[in-house]
């Protein structure tokens, strides 16, 4: 902006054109950020968009290509004579004439057709003649619908389950652990220390046989257990309420102690209290991690009935004949409790990850 | 870890009710450890107290990390399709060794186990593509997010959010507009272009895995950029414009080594994530077509769990030829950080 003098005064009319309220003057940059912004909210959210308007499609209604925006679905029509109800189109007849009649079926490029007000005459027509008659329909028994003939509300309560009680768990150990190493002055404390930051080297991805076969041993392959118990003690979470635990002040607690309070009161009446703010950024990233959890629930939850919604739901998109007008609802259902926690809570993740460099 | 910021500088408090609903079941609890607590406390002395605070979460690590990572030793040195180690037979490095043997290491069909070299090539290609992009658009992302625009909250929000998304739910997003008769294929033919079958197509496969993966993650790296350009002193921008130095100069003499330290954590989490990738890419494509986008963890899951016979020893040592290489990231993204915080 501030070479706009030097750039006007040689073009003067692309320097009129570009002149801006606040003074300066249009930079490429400025251009391309808004560009960029436009493009990027399309790219982002549109999927989601895409989503939740095709899951409120019929599975006619899906079916249709070039895809409707909105859930358009095509009218059908019980007919007498005929099972099923048959789907109703416009038919521009040879004479000009446009008859709403109902499809039986198609045979190549010709449709036999029916008039759903006098069902014994069945005519021929060119498939390009007809055109399918659409209605607004919103299908709700996408939702409705996997609630009954799935087991998905289990599912739905195993992630609910799992997520709650591996967070409370999480938060309680790892407070614990955090108060031990923040507030003690104790020999070998900076080992166990460096060995915490050790453990962070080890993702699940590199001890799945071994773990499976401790997870066989205790006896909790297909329990919920077996999801809940391996990931409980994070490393991210001692270290992150270590850091926080480290800033509350000596005298508080030696005070405590003066009034004999015992150590085990100090750490929830005083330490956890003040924590707080990191706690909550512990809770959030804790359930976030266990509602999205996706390997080691793979692995260990081989019974649908300890299936989480994630495992279920990667079951259904990979049956040979994916309905996916039901994957698509749950999917939705899915997303709910992370756009929620989203909504409410954006300042503290955004906070918690700038300022641990973790999520 | 990068603690780039102290964590008390932007308090954040949770609303009072929430807290008070929350409180009150947990003060129940932690009341009612008090006087085993208190016990504890008097016949061991106030010395062995931070033993006892660290002794859960310490035990969890050692039943849950520590000995499946022995255990993992175990498990590459014995054969066999047996779970419990005592009923597997030793065979020494038998197992890297049918792993590691390759006519031409730099062809994978000479491999005796060449599914293991593909998903390494594979991986690496993956590696590359998505970890250079990655950087290239969260970088761009956050210098956009970090100018005055209005509307900046939203905008963050926007490029955020998908972090939040589970693998199968943004995996699923995606498959849908993807799909033969998808959304994109429908744009295709009304711009009067061919239908393109994406996932029957290997290169296009790899495509989408990598596209799919930077769209889902690089919120969370933008994050860290957007902490690292907000830290850079304003003063230095001011007296570059007193100068009259041309924007693209100030990016490249201000902005860019100032938040380089930020960079190469990014590059380094990046990195440690990508050679890790699983989840997303399994759901979208399965690994195909054929091996296409098979990576080294879905070798050691398809090897370990889902092969009709279980080979716990083969994935074993594909896990610890990964833990190796992650060892490895993971050493230098400690020493990048060190130098960050130190600089």
């Amino acid at each position: 902006m501030t070479m706009a003098s030097t750039s006007s005064s040689g073009r003067p009319v692309l320097g009129f054109l570009t002149r801006r309220r606040e003074g300066g003057q249009w930079h490429w940059t400025d251009v391309f950020t808004y560009v960029y912004l436009v493009l990027g909210v399309l790219l982002m959210f549109g999927p989601v968009v895409w989503l939740v308007l095709s899951s409120f499609k019929t599975p006619a209604g899906l079916l249709e290509f070039p895809p409707t925006l909105l859930p358009l679905g095509q009218i059908e029509v019980q007919v007498e004579g005929y099972d099923d109800p048959l789907p109703l189109f416009a038919v521009t007849m040879e004479d000009g004439t446009v008859k709403e009649l109902a499809q039986i079926r198609r045979i190549g490029i010709m449709a036999q057709m029916v008039d759903p007000e006098n069902p014994g005459e069945r005519v021929s027509v060119p498939i390009n003649t007809r055109e399918p008659i659409r209605e607004m329909r919103v299908a709700t028994e996408n939702y409705i619908d996997p609630l009954e003939t799935f087991n998905f509300l289990r599912y739905l309560q195993n992630s609910v389950i799992v997520t709650v009680v591996a967070t409370v768990i999480t938060l309680l150990i790892n407070s614990m652990a955090a108060y031990g190493l923040a507030i003690y002055d104790f020999k070998g404390r900076n080992a166990i220390m460096l060995f915490v930051i050790g453990t962070l080297m080890i993702p699940v991805t590199i001890v799945l046989v071994p773990t499976y076969l401790v997870v066989t041993q205790l006896g909790m392959v297909n329990t919920l257990w077996a999801v809940i118990l391996p990931g409980a003690a994070t490393p991210t979470g001692v270290f992150l309420l270590r850091q926080y635990m480290l800033t509350i002040p000596k005298d508080l607690i030696e005070a405590a102690r003066m009034d004999k309070a015992s150590e085990w009161t100090i750490y929830w009446r005083i330490v956890l209290p003040l924590s707080l703010p990191a706690i909550a950024v512990l809770a959030i990233f804790s359930v976030m991690w266990r509602w999205n959890d996706f390997l080691w629930p793979l692995v260990v939850l081989t019974r649908n009935e300890v299936y989480t919604l994630q495992i279920g739901l990667n079951a259904f998109q990979g049956e040979l004949d994916v309905q996916w007008h039901y994957v698509l609802a749950m999917t939705v259902v899915t997303l709910i409790p992370v756009v929620l926690v989203f909504a409410f809570l954006q300042r503290f993740i955004t906070t918690g990850i700038a300022s641990s460099g973790m999520k | 870890m990068a603690f780039d910021t102290d964590p008390r500088a932007e308090p954040v408090r949770l609303s009072d009710r929430v807290y008070a609903i929350l409180a009150l079941p947990a003060m129940a609890f932690f009341r009612l450890f008090e006087w085993p607590l208190r016990f504890l406390q008097r016949i061991l002395g106030i010395g062995a107290m931070p033993y006892v605070f660290l002794f859960p979460n310490l035990a969890f690590f050692g039943i849950f990390v520590i000995t499946p990572l022995i255990l993992s030793i175990g498990f590459s040195v014995t054969g066999g399709t047996n779970l419990f180690l005592q009923d597997r037979p030793y065979v020494g490095a038998e197992q890297y060794g049918y792993l590691l043997e390759c006519g031409n290491h730099l062809d994978p069909t000479t491999c005796r186990e060449d599914r293991f070299w593909r998903a390494i090539y594979n991986t690496g290609t993956f590696v590359f593509f998505q970890v250079g992009f990655m950087v290239l658009f969260s970088l761009i992302t956050a210098l956009i997010l970090n100018r005055e625009i209005r509307g900046r909250g939203f905008f963050r929000a926007v490029f955020f959010f998908p972090v939040l998304l589970s693998p199968v739910v943004v995996a699923l997003i995606w498959k849908w507009i993807l799909l033969r008769d998808g959304v994109l294929n429908a744009a295709l033919v009304s711009m009067g272009l061919e239908r393109i079958l994406f996932f029957v197509d290997p290169t296009w496969s790899m495509f989408w895995a990598i596209f799919v993966s930077v769209w889902a993650h690089m919120g969370f790296y933008t994050l860290i950029l957007l902490a690292g350009l907000q830290a850079i002193p304003p003063d230095l921008y001011e007296a570059a414009e007193m100068d009259g130095t041309s924007k693209e100069r100030v990016f490249w003499r201000i902005t860019l080594p100032l938040l380089w330290p930020n960079m190469l954590v990014v590059i380094v989490l990046a990195l440690i994530k990508a050679v890790q990738i699983f989840d997303e890419v399994f759901v979208l494509t399965g690994g195909g077509p054929g091996t296409a986008t098979q990576f080294i963890v879905q070798y050691i899951y398809t090897t370990g769990f889902a092969n009709q016979v279980q080979n716990f020893g083969l994935a074993s040592a594909a896990s610890v030829v990964l833990g190796v290489v992650l060892f490895a990231l993971t050493i230098v993204q400690l020493a990048v950080t060190r130098r960050k915080d130190e600089g």
